[in-house]
């Protein structure tokens, strides 16, 4: 357990991927079976403790800790596990029975997970009580993180397999490939990762593939490429899916739906599932867009936003925000790997797909029909005339895909283009500045900016974004040095800048859209906000108003 | 009842019959100071009664003119100030820290100033005082707050310079205190190469030294030119590691000592990488076992995490009351006296 906390909290602090991934393939390279297969498990989310709730924990605190005490050291923490485990007094009771010391004596991950798999509900505070008597702070924080569940310590199931690919030095979409065939500990994983072991064999029914992304595309892309070549479609403002359906080894039929990370978004939307599950689905894998759909018609993405990140759903929600799958490819079907097929001919399999399923929750991304780029382009700047109709604001742009293409994984060159729909942009004053993480950690490199508002005192400048990127490296060292220069306030790492009608810095903030928000003094919330060019030259008066940016709330949404 | 031994006025605590503030805030005809950090040793007192450490710290930063007259506490020493007799005691805090006693009739008071036990190579340690009335601070007043042996923390700081030795190690320590121990455990612990500094601890660095604690080479960064320093060990303020001053080094890992990098949230909120917790205040086991070892009758809790320590005096049956006195804190949080702006 000393190894896996030590590595759980070194992740914690570790603030580039580069660095987490060191870590997390020096541990699997480093620690033994099964002990590294259980952590696996914990990093990609397959250990789960049923029993194990934050009340049970509450109850053990308050049985060793002051209620006062107790309460005072959770608002200063702010996490319950951190505190459970800074406040557990150490231990100098001796075991009680024979089973207790057996237990105690247990301590290494792998004993730990099995020694709870087996302890049964009422038995479990006792059980929990003795192992974390037996650890220490970092050991208790871990056990706690690892049975609350979400260790919340920035590592995605993604990254942990990049970290295993390492240790065979193979592509992370092999291990992607024979990932739904394992189970914890993954012991023949590790035989075949350390090369003393056969490949796992792939089980397909439902499996993952790793999506072909696109690029995105510039103008001087447009010359070196013929428009007879290629297909356009639209690109939707959803999230990217990908849909699977096949029969177990068991013989009983399952479905599954992946992110684009392959992250496995099955429990959030049982709709969709119900109909994959479905016969007429049969043994197929399809890459789309997931987006909500009513009366037809395609809803913004701050109406999808209510279905994501969830757990689990009220059939309210499922009533209210009806998922739908726009399809643009299909990957497997009945025994067959489409992916080797020209995009052509991947079309032809996906549309007859699509005609056989025959479900309301499904439909085929329509064709934009264009003869050269500037047609291209004229239905990029007019979606609804060029075909998208009433969905036309739930399009942000257009895909361009190679007819003659095979389907591959990541992310090849010349095959597929994202054309997005160009930013909006506005002019807005720098409000305050937050020191960056790792590399950054020196710099001012967030910034919160605002636009102009009619207040009770005159004109005022309300915070309406932040931004991060969009500047090039030495465009960050002038705005830091603005910011050092320009500071009028401290409130820990964040600097306030003067913003006022004399002084101020004007910021050219680009974006994808704006939303109303209830989160946001301004009561807008804009998506993807970036800064796209520095204004030294304008001065901060004539920055944009806050009445702009609501009037773009009707064109985004 | 007689008149109370200490009351609190503006300036800070204040005694009647003696007619002396002990570390006001404000500058006063006549003040007792516990030790050199600037929330308790201000400038432009009357009188200052000091240890000579104390003194000597104070006219580093404030230059010699920083009081009208000086005087020397000797330690365990008890002198007669108007009605009060007063004397000090080493508080284990930094080089030259002291409580203050104040006795009048058969009362004492001890004001503890900041204060911890556990054992520190560059000051006398902690001299437990019986009292009626124990004065404490509560900077780190919460049981959550357990500070580990520091030489194991310095161990963590090795393991981590032996692993990364293409990156520099810089480390925020506050300026008085905080960077010496912290380079005198390091040389306890074997490190024999030199140790960088900001050019702010400069003064300081060569005090302790002067006084006798080892410290090794230590080598101003200013004076290594254009240096990166990659696996070298660098000391600065704490608010320097944030700072573009530390962008010369070799991909620096952040690291910062002091008894608030026990919180992740706290850690990770200043960009820390490598949290060291190395405190030179007391921890919720000191503070409670000190003020029980007292055997006071009351505690008077300065400031800090105030509520939690006068809850728990409570249930032992002392007697509590909390000071809130705004202007005391934790260096480590305070802005660093000792840096000029640039």
């Amino acid at each position: 357990m000393n190894r896996f906390a030590e590595l759980l909290d070194r992740l914690a602090y570790e603030p580039s991927r580069n660095g987490k991934l060191r870590l997390l393939a020096h541990y699997f390279r480093t620690t033994g079976d099964p002990d590294r297969g259980y952590a696996l498990a914990a990093l990609t989310g397959a250990l789960s403790f049923t029993n194990a709730k934050p009340a049970l924990i509450r109850g053990l605190i308050a049985e060793r800790v002051d209620p006062v005490l107790f309460g005072l050291s959770y608002d200063y923490v702010g996490d319950l596990s951190e505190t459970v485990a800074l406040l557990w007094p150490a231990a100098n009771v001796p075991a009680q029975n024979d089973t207790d010391r057996r237990n105690a004596e247990r301590n290494t991950l792998s004993d730990i997970v099995e020694t709870l798999a087996a302890t049964g509900k009422v038995q479990l505070p006792r059980t929990i009580a003795l192992l974390l008597d037996r650890l220490d702070e970092k050991g208790r924080w871990a056990l706690l993180k690892l049975i609350t569940g979400g260790l919340r310590i920035g590592v995605s199931a993604r990254l942990a397999k990049t970290a295993l690919a390492t240790l065979r030095d193979c592509e992370v979409n092999e291990i992607e490939d024979i990932w739904p065939g394992l189970s914890p500990p993954y012991l023949p994983l590790f035989a075949w990762l350390d090369g003393h072991g056969e490949r796992p064999a792939s089980d397909t029914a439902a499996q993952f593939r790793t999506p072909m992304l696109a690029h995105a595309i510039e103008d001087k892309d447009f010359a070196a490429l013929d428009p007879a070549d290629h297909v356009a479609e639209w690109k939707w403002d959803g999230i990217r899916v990908q849909a699977a359906a096949g029969v177990g080894a068991d013989g009983i039929r399952i479905a599954r739906l992946y992110s684009r990370t392959g992250e496995d978004v099955s429990a959030a939307f049982p709709d969709l599932i119900d109909m994959l599950v479905d016969a007429r689905f049969g043994d197929a894998a399809l890459d789309g867009e997931l987006l909500i759909l009513r009366d037809g018609r395609v809803q913004s993405f701050s109406v999808l936003q209510q279905r994501l990140n969830r757990k689990t759903v009220s059939a309210k929600l499922l009533l209210d925000y009806p998922a739908h799958i726009r399809a643009y490819d299909l990957l497997y079907d009945n025994g067959e790997d489409l992916r080797p097929l020209p995009f052509a001919e991947r079309r032809k399999r996906l549309e007859a797909f699509v005609a056989r399923a025959t479900n309301e929750r499904l439909d085929l991304s329509p064709r934009i029909a264009f003869a050269s780029w500037d047609e291209l382009a004229a239905a990029r700047a007019d979606p609804r005339s060029a075909g998208a109709g009433e969905d036309a604001e739930a399009v942000e742009g257009v895909m361009l895909k190679r007819a003659d293409g095979p389907y591959l994984p990541g992310r090849p060159k010349g095959q597929w283009w994202k054309w997005k729909r160009d930013p909006f942009v506005l002019d807005a004053v720098l409000m305050y500045a937050q020191r960056g993480h790792g590399k950054r950690s020196s710099f001012y490199s967030d910034y919160t900016f605002g636009l102009w508002r009619k207040g009770s005192a005159g004109d005022e400048i309300v915070p309406v974004g932040k931004a991060y990127f969009g500047f090039t490296d030495d465009e960050l060292k002038q705005l830091d040095r603005y910011v050092r220069d320009h500071t009028t306030n401290r409130f820990g790492p964040v600097r306030e800048v003067a913003a006022t009608v004399d002084e101020g810095l004007v910021l050219e903030v680009a974006f994808e859209g704006v939303q109303r928000s209830t989160r946001h003094k301004s009561g807008v919330a804009m998506r993807f906000p970036r800064i796209s060019r520095i204004r030294w030259d304008k001065p901060s008066r004539d920055a944009d108003k806050l009445e702009t940016l609501e009037g773009l709330i009707a064109v985004s949404e | 009842m007689a008149a109370p031994i200490l009351t609190l006025a503006p300036e800070g605590l204040y005694c009647p019959a003696g007619d002396f503030h002990i570390d006001p805030m404000r500058p006063v005809p006549r003040a007792l100071i516990t030790h050199g950090h600037a929330d308790h040793a201000g400038a432009g007192h009357g009188a200052v009664m000091a240890t000579p450490e104390t003194l000597a710290i104070m006219a580093l930063r404030y230059g010699e003119g920083f009081a009208r007259s000086q005087q020397i506490a000797g330690l365990g020493e008890t002198v007669q100030v108007g009605g009060a007799s007063v004397s000090f005691h080493p508080a284990g805090h930094v080089l030259g820290s002291a409580q203050i006693a104040v006795t009048q009739g058969s009362e004492k008071i001890v004001v503890s100033g900041d204060y911890k036990r556990a054992a520190d190579p560059t000051c006398l340690p902690f001299e437990l005082v019986a009292c009626d009335i124990f004065i404490t601070e509560a900077t780190f007043g919460l049981p959550i707050f357990h500070h580990p042996a520091a030489a194991a923390e310095v161990a963590k700081l090795l393991e981590s310079v032996a692993m990364f030795p293409e990156r520099t190690h810089l480390i925020g320590a506050y300026s008085l205190g905080k960077a010496q121990r912290l380079a005198a455990l390091i040389r306890q612990a074997g490190w024999d190469r030199p140790l960088y500094i900001h050019g702010a601890m400069d003064k300081l660095m060569g005090f302790y030294a002067a006084q006798g604690v080892a410290l090794g080479e230590v080598i101003k960064v200013a004076d290594t030119g254009r240096a990166k320093l990659p696996g070298e060990i660098v000391l600065c303020p704490p608010s320097s590691v944030g700072d573009a001053w530390s962008r010369r080094f070799a991909d620096p890992v952040a690291c910062f000592a002091s008894g608030w990098m026990r919180t992740r949230a706290r850690a990770r909120q200043r960009g820390v990488e490598l949290p060291l917790i190395v405190s030179d205040h007391a921890d919720w086991a000191e503070l409670t076992a000190t003020i029980r070892e007292t055997g006071c009758r009351e505690v008077w809790v300065t400031h800090g995490e105030a509520d939690a320590l006068v809850h728990w005096a409570g249930t032992q049956g002392i007697g509590a009351m909390p000071l809130h006195m705004l202007g005391y804190g934790d260096e480590d949080e305070a802005v660093d006296q000792t840096v000029q702006p640039a």
